[in-house]
Parts: structure tokens; sequence; C-alpha cells
């Protein structure tokens, strides 16, 4: 199976027509399953102005298997779990969900979309999704606080 | 208590300990007989189809049972009673000989069927083939439609006569494939979406739905599906968001058989546990399957112990190994509560929820609230385990949960303060003869050493000592039963019956109890004591039948006042 010539393949696309606002290297030289991403977030978004690490591992099964992603950058966020591994809910993700053919540059865009507009009803952090709905100043406050102590 | 109601009582009692009812002819005697023994269970050859006469009967007698114990099953409303409806449509004559039927069993008795993996293939095959034949579709798209609507015969040719287009969309059909059957081609300029690989003789193949991979990623895609993830029936095409779902055909043109013989087994898997009158025996590396009309509903009237080809008597209620004459809801009540000092219990109900729809034990061991069933797909909320699809917006008011709980909580713990002695006394009798039944298992075992001795102290032949084994049989059979008549009884308000009740239970223990106690005669008495022995045997099945009968009887008429409130 030739999953590398996938991964060869989709990490050139990446370089030459990299998803919007995404910088991708590798992790290390020569390992072909850990990318490091840097998203500028939406300028229209809270995080606005904000760069947030994220690490991208592939499973030696991909693209049979979904890749894994860790937001390395600290991100108060209600779809974001606020520890160390700073997981993400993505729907596309789950392996009953994720298809083959589906690409990395597409899990970032789905990533920026719901970095712009949280979906609290789909929360891991409850505290922060009620916070969300109930005060959206607050929860702003906050988001764009944890923005420039963490994420510029 | 006036004394003259007493009495009345307990003459109510000795008419229910008389062993022979007054109009009893002879067929009821070899019921009889048979009640002694566990239950014959009737195998199905597999020449036989579903569709014999036999199968009509069973499924009717028990149907009469449901019947009889509520009014207001409604069959047409049903989740998956789909074929049950239909014997009554196809047999209309047969109404009598199933009542004659019902009145000469058991109380305690539930029909039921066993069925080897080769039975269930056929009634598989059959019913594809009959709904084939109907909707005029390939069988392999019928199994599929059949999959989707859960094995529903009605609702899914009702569904495919109302909208055609919209069922075969649903069930992931899209289009006919008859027109285009499977198979793998070389096309021109074609580069695979998954691995990338281009070249002019590079295979692929793709479904009706156009989307093409090569063989080599279609293939690997289907192996992980049904090793890793143990899917079959919904297999979906490796297409972005296609929900089209592979069929057994073009699956069987891709993998390797050793992979096809597991997609059937997982097939035949997904079959049984998607039909509501059919269950896997759980005896560990048993094949069969048993079907039983009892539903879910009557569970709190009946307890439906079936008997395994594999010799596994166990409910088919819960699949717990029999437990009559306590109900499923009060023995995992029971057990909960038994348990509750266990670590294992309490990681369980630290860490664990159950599906609302199914009762499935879930842990959640990551992502979000907004959980989905694997196995019933049920979509529910992990906070207040309610629908999530009501949820909608809504999801605020899952923050009063913890206030609720937290009251509850200490309300139930102020109440366990006075029921803990109460539950004691059950507990200890129902611990001893659990024990007990254990103990007795080692003396079966120096039982067999005993007939072995036996045989060659005086001179019985083989056949003649098997009155030990019967003896030590019937010992633990009524102990299992005397274990869960005390977990019963923990939950049993006073009433009219609860003495009566408990008379049977003491006389069944006094029948266990000396007989348990001729097996610790020395072996060279035992020769001597073997008309005794069979005679207290035989008395043993008989209390024990009274007591199943009398309480199954009452469950069915609810005459048993039930503390299913009682905290655990």
């Amino acid at each position: 199976m030739s999953g590398n010539k996938r991964i060869m393949k989709e990490f050139a696309d990446v370089q030459s027509n990299p998803p919007p606002g995404c910088k991708i290297t590798l992790e290390n030289e020569g390992d072909m399953n850990l990318w490091n991403v840097v998203m500028d977030a939406p300028s229209d978004s809270i995080y606005a102005g904000g760069h947030f690490k994220i690490a991208i591992k592939l499973p030696k099964e991909y693209p049979f298997k979904p890749p894994v992603l860790n937001f390395k950058t600290k991100l108060y966020h209600p779809n974001v779990t606020n520890d160390e591994n700073g997981s993400m809910c993505l729907g596309m993700l789950r392996p009953d969900e994720w298809k083959p053919p589906n690409k990395i540059a597409d899990v970032l865009k789905l990533v920026r979309t719901v970095l712009a507009s949280p979906q609290p009803d789909d929360a891991v952090e409850q505290g922060i999704a009620e916070q969300y709905k109930n005060d959206r100043k607050a929860f702003e406050k906050t988001a764009k606080d944890w923005v420039g102590k963490y994420a510029k | 208590m006036p004394p003259t109601r007493k009495r009345k009582l307990d003459q109510t009692a000795s008419t229910i300990h008389a062993t022979s009812p007054p109009k009893r002819h002879q067929a009821e005697e070899f019921k009889e007989v048979e009640a002694a023994l566990p239950a014959t269970p009737q195998t199905l050859t597999s020449d036989k189809g579903m569709d014999s006469d036999d199968d009509f009967n069973s499924v009717a007698s028990s149907m009469d049972l449901g019947e009889e114990m509520s009014s207001s099953v409604d069959f047409g409303a049903g989740d998956s009673d789909g074929d049950v409806e239909e014997y009554e449509d196809d047999n209309t004559g047969f109404e009598a000989t199933a009542k004659d039927l019902a009145n000469k069993r058991k109380a305690f008795e539930t029909d039921f069927k066993v069925y080897s993996p080769q039975d269930i293939q056929n009634q598989q095959d059959g019913q594809v083939a009959e709904v084939a034949n109907l909707l005029e579709q390939p069988p392999e798209a019928t199994a599929i439609l059949l999959r989707y609507g859960r094995w529903n015969k009605e609702r899914l040719i009702e569904q495919y006569m109302d909208n055609q287009e919209e069922l075969l969309e649903k069930a992931g059909l899209g289009q006919d494939i008859r027109r285009n059957p499977p198979r793998i081609e070389t096309v021109i300029g074609f580069a695979c979406d998954i691995c990338c690989e281009d070249g002019q003789d590079l295979e692929s193949f793709a479904m009706t739905c156009g989307h093409r991979f090569c063989t080599d990623c279609y293939r690997q895609y289907l192996t992980q599906k049904i090793k890793d993830e143990g899917e079959a029936a919904r297999i979906k095409c490796p297409g972005d968001r296609c929900n089209k779902v592979i069929d057994a055909k073009s699956l069987d043109l891709l993998v390797p058989s050793d992979l096809t013989d597991r997609y059937h087994v997982l097939l035949m898997r997904t079959y049984v546990d998607d039909r509501e009158s059919l269950k896997w025996c759980p005896a560990p590396n048993c094949v069969y399957a048993v079907e039983c009309g009892v539903k879910k509903r009557d569970l709190l009237k009946v307890v439906p112990t079936v008997h395994c080809e594999c010799k596994h008597a166990f409910c088919f209620g819960c699949t717990l190994a029999d437990h009559q004459p306590c109900p499923c809801a009060l023995v995992k009540k029971w057990l909960k509560k038994c348990a509750d000092d266990s670590e294992t219990a309490n990681w369980i109900s630290a860490n664990t929820k159950e599906c609302p729809k199914c009762h499935s034990t879930i842990e959640k061991n990551g992502g979000c609230n907004h959980m989905t069933c694997r196995k019933c797909k049920n979509e529910f909320c992990w906070m207040c385990m309610g629908l999530w699809s009501e949820h909608g917006t809504s999801w605020y008011n899952c923050s009063r949960f913890e206030e609720k709980s937290g009251h509850d909580a200490r309300d139930a713990q102020a109440k366990s303060r006075q029921s803990l002695e109460r539950y004691l006394h059950y507990y200890n009798r129902y611990a001893n003869h659990e024990q007990s039944a254990k103990l007795d298992k080692d003396i079966f075992h120096k039982t067999e050493k005993k007939m072995t001795l036996l045989q060659s102290t005086s001179g019985m032949s083989w056949i003649e000592v098997q009155f030990l084994e019967g003896a030590s049989q019937a010992l633990q059979q009524c102990r299992e039963t005397l274990k869960w008549t005390y977990a019963f009884a923990y939950y049993l308000a006073r009433n009219n019956q609860t003495e009566i009740f408990e008379d049977n239970q003491r006389d069944l223990e006094m029948a266990v109890e000396n007989l348990s106690e001729m097996f610790e005669k020395p072996t060279d008495q035992l020769a001597g004591l073997k008309v005794e022995m069979l005679d207290k045997t035989a008395y043993c099945q008989k209390r024990k039948v009274v007591v199943l009968d009398d309480t199954a009887r009452k469950l069915k008429e609810g005459e048993w006042d039930l503390l299913l409130l009682t905290p655990c």
C-alpha cells in the first residue's frame, strides 16, 4: 500500500497551495507522519491576530484511519479541550465518519471554520460553552486575553 | 389478622402444594414429567425452513402468552415484530390449538426455539428471497434494504410502495444495481484518490455511485472496516460523504475469502441483534441462537427461561443465567446492589452510563456530550441522557441535572440505613445458597468418585449409580431457584400471597437440605439409600415446580406487590 505516496502528494499540495492561513512543516525531517501547522486565526474572528500551533499525527494506517489533531497553543474555545492535549471534537475525524479520500487540507479548513464560529452544542468544554451562550462579552474577553497571552 | 383468615390462607397454600390438580389428564401428566427435567429445546433441522407448520404453532403460542399478559399488545405499532404478524395472517385456523398448548404449559415455562447458524442463514435467505420477489429487486439490494429496515418486512414494503426512490436513497442503494453488475475495471486516465497511484493497468472498482478507487485501496478499506471495526451491514462507499452501502456481491469480488467469511458471520450477528425475537446463546463458544416471543415490555410479568442446545439455561429477557422466579428488573437491581462494594461495580457506575434506548453500557473516554450509541445509533446527551434531537439549542438545561441528583443521592443514603438490616436478611440467605451450590458442585465431583467406587463395591452397573448424578444436578438447580427466591422476596411487599410464597420457599429449602444431607453418608451406605435418594430428588424437583409455578402465575396476574422503588 502506498500510503506514503499519498502523504507525499498531500504534503506537496499543501506546500504549493496551502489552506487559507496555514503554514505547514514537518516536525522531523524525513518523518512524513508528524506535521506541524501554524494557523492564523481568521481576521474576522475573536481570535484574530492569534497564531495557533497544531500538531497533526498521521497514523500508520493513514488514510484509512483519520489523522489526530492537537492544539499546541492554549485556546479558549468550547470545542477544544482546555488541557495539555488541546483536542478538538470534529465529526469528520471520528473513525466511523472519516473517509479515506478526505484530505488534511479539508480538515484544516474545517478547523478554521470552527475556530471562527464555535459550536456550543457540540462542546467538549461545557463551562466555556455555557459562557459562550449566556455571557458572550465575558467569553470574548477571556478568549482575547488568551490570544494575547499564548498565541502571539 | 384474625385466626380464621390465616387458616384459610394455609389451606390455600396446601391446595397449591398438592401436586395433582383435579382435572388432570394424560397430556398434563406428560408435561409434569417434562417439567421436572429442564424443558427440552426443539431444534429445527436444517431442511425444515421457517415456514413449516410447527413453527407457526410455536410462535403463535408464545404470542398467546403475550396476549394474556398484556391486553394492549399491539403488534402493528411493532418495532420489529414484522414476521410474527405474518404468521397470524397466514394461519387462521390454528388459534384453538395454540390455546390448548398454552393451557397445558406450566406458568413458568416459555415457548422458544433453538436455531443453528445454518438455520439462521436459511431464515435470512428465505426472507431476502421472499421480499426480493415482492419488490422485484435483486437479492443483494433486498438484503441491504432489509438490514436498513432492521428486518421489519411489513414496514419496509410499505415504505417501498410509498416512496421507492426515497427508500432506496436512504438505504444507500441509489440506483438499480441489476443494470450494472459490479466488476473490476481498468479505466484510462484514472488516478486513485486514496493512494494517488495512477497507471494504465491500475485495476479499479466503483459501485453505481461512481466513486472509483483502486482495488488495493478498496480492499484495504473493507478489510479495516470488517476486521478492525467489526462493521458489516452498514459499510459505506469510501467516497467522501457517500452513503451508499456496499453489497455482498461487490464485497465478494474485492476481498479474499477468509474476510468474506468473517463478513457473513458479522452479517448474521447483526441479523440476530436486529431482531427482538432472536438472541444469541450467551454461553462461551456457543453458536446457537434462540427465538422467543416474549417482548421487553412483558418482562415484569414473565421470566422467560430458555434452554439452549448446548444445555445452558438462560433468561431470554436479559441473557443472564436462569434466574426464575425473579423478574429481570429485580435481578438487575439486586445484582447491582450486591455488587456495590466491588471495585468493578464502582468503576462502572462512575465511568459508564447506559444507552437510554438499548441499555448497552457505554464508557465515555473523550469527545463532547453528543453521544451516538454504536449499537442502536441512538443519539443522546451524556449529561441528561435525553434525546439529542430534542435538545437543539437548549443544551443549558443539563446544568440542572447536578442539583437534582445531589438531592436524590442524599435521600437514597438516608433510606438505605433503615433498609440495611432487611437487606442483609435476604442477602445472607441468597449468598448462602450461592455458596452451597458451589459446595454442592464439589460434592458432585466427589460423587463421581463415589459412583465408581460404588460400582466396584456393590456390583452395581454404571446405569444403576446414575441416581447420584441426577440427585446432584437436582440439588444444584434447586439451590439456584432458592437463591433467586430470596432476591425476589427482598423486593416483595407483604400481602396475602407472600405467606404462601414463604411456605413454598421453606418447603423447597427443607427438601433441598434433606437431599443435601444424604450426600454426606458414607459410600458403603449409598447403595442401600438409592430408593430414598430417588424419592428425595423427585420431591425436590416437585417443590421447585410448585414454587416456580406459583410465582410465575401470580407474576403474570399481577398479584405480587413489588417494591420496585426500593433504593439500591
